[in-house]
């Protein structure tokens, strides 16, 4: 394809964009585009498959059926929303293998707040209000991103996710109601992923390097710091309704923008964990790892089944 | 090998109806081969600019559901309301969730 051959469909492609048409994937895109989408879109549906690891630590030892029935139900829904993106990425000219090998490899990224450690029972409660909270408020635009399939999958996503922040608030709304100890016990969990949750949104705008492209292209429809400002707006009364305290001094409403004014972040911290020196990064990706080979025998015995099956059948027929 | 002629095979037909939805099933119909298929499929079906993207797949390639077993298809989730959000007791006073 000439140059100007390649300006022109980048033309019809941009204003396709423009005028809010979706883009599927037989349709001509941008290289960039394609690679932007197959990194985000794998790094989300890695998210969701690392993200079982730190709640699987404690569906044994929930502490009701009740609570051991939902976390399960959790779980289960993130490995169909690891499987819904992934399916979404393959539609990119990317194979499920490559993009598993990206992750055990650790050249891929998933989601840096699953890189901390869940040590009580709260953390449970604080993960489904805080964590899923902050997920589901980066997902909904997503709903509307330019990419069909992705779009679609974040869809169904949603929608599935609406219970798991509703039985994260419950176990930390029982706690908050339950004995002192119990209520300390939500405040300490409270205290460790509040920090963390806030930096779900990733790098502030004037940090983020891919913010001006992803929003050009529609892949990002709200920018990282308006996401984290109606988290923390939303946020703050829950807590309040709980009797928990958030763990930020500078926490103030302003009158004057309407919103809360909230402390520095760090991001030395953040950083760190992305560079995978956080409290679990080893742990959770030879965890993955592990899974994926002790699973082999499973899946090379349902591949020798069919073809045995296959041969039956040629067999029959001559 | 056999006198009889053979039939066009039955072909099962999706279609998308605009960018961003996805393709839905609109029929089917036979034709000799895929490339047939296809354009059939669009004179039968998107007369009247229904889509911008068919699909064709030859029906025995679909493994369907058998009706008779729809209650150990389906029946288990029906038990489990704890999938849904309705199931957690939150107060009203409770915003954006």
């Amino acid at each position: 394809m000439s140059e100007q051959e390649v300006k022109n469909l980048e033309e019809i492609f941009e204003a396709k964009i423009a005028r809010d048409e979706k883009i599927e994937p037989k349709d001509w895109m941008p290289e960039k585009y394609r690679k932007t989408h197959i990194r985000q879109i794998s790094q989300h549906a890695h998210s969701e498959i690392v993200g079982m690891l730190p709640e699987g630590n404690w569906i044994t030892r929930a502490p009701s059926l009740r609570r051991k029935v939902a976390l399960l139900a959790k779980v289960q829904d993130e490995a169909g929303h690891g499987l819904y993106l992934y399916s979404a990425c393959e539609t990119l000219g990317i194979s499920r293998e490559e993009l598993y090998e990206q992750l055990h490899s650790g050249k891929a990224k998933y989601s840096s707040i699953f890189n901390y450690p869940t040590v009580t029972w709260a953390d449970m409660g604080a993960i489904g209000w805080l964590v899923d909270g902050a997920a589901i408020i980066n997902q909904v635009p997503l709903c509307n991103t330019s990419f069909g399939p992705y779009a679609r999958a974040m869809v169904r996503v949603c929608k599935e996710e609406s219970f798991h922040q509703r039985q994260g608030y419950e176990i930390m709304l029982t706690l908050c109601r339950g004995t002192e100890e119990q209520k300390q016990m939500a405040q300490d969990a409270l205290n460790r992923w509040w920090w963390p949750s806030l930096m779900m949104f990733g790098p502030t705008d004037a940090e983020s390097t891919h913010t001006e492209q992803s929003m050009k292209w529609k892949l990002k429809r709200k920018t990282n710091d308006e996401l984290r400002q109606q988290f923390i707006d939303q946020t703050v009364p829950q807590a309040e309704i709980l009797g928990l305290t958030i763990p930020d001094e500078d926490l103030k409403w302003n009158e004057e923008t309407g919103q809360y004014d909230f402390g520095k972040i760090n991001w030395n911290e953040f950083w760190q964990v992305v560079k995978g020196h956080g409290p679990c990064n080893k742990e959770r990706l030879q965890t993955r790892v592990d899974a994926w080979e002790n699973g082999e025998w499973v899946r090379d015995a349902a591949m020798a089944y069919s073809e045995k099956q296959t041969a039956k059948k040629v067999q029959k027929a001559s | 090998m056999s006198d009889k002629k053979k039939n066009w095979p039955l072909w099962e037909v999706f279609v998308r109806s605009k960018n961003g939805l996805e393709h839905r099933h609109f029929g089917s119909l036979h034709a000799a081969d895929e490339e047939m298929a296809l354009e059939n499929a669009r004179d039968v079906y998107t007369r009247r600019s229904e889509g911008v993207s068919i699909w064709v797949v030859e029906s025995k390639h679909i493994k369907a559901s058998n009706p008779d077993e729809n209650g150990e298809m389906f029946e288990p989730a029906a038990d489990k309301v704890y999938r849904h959000p309705t199931f957690y007791d939150l107060p009203d006073e409770v915003k954006h969730m």
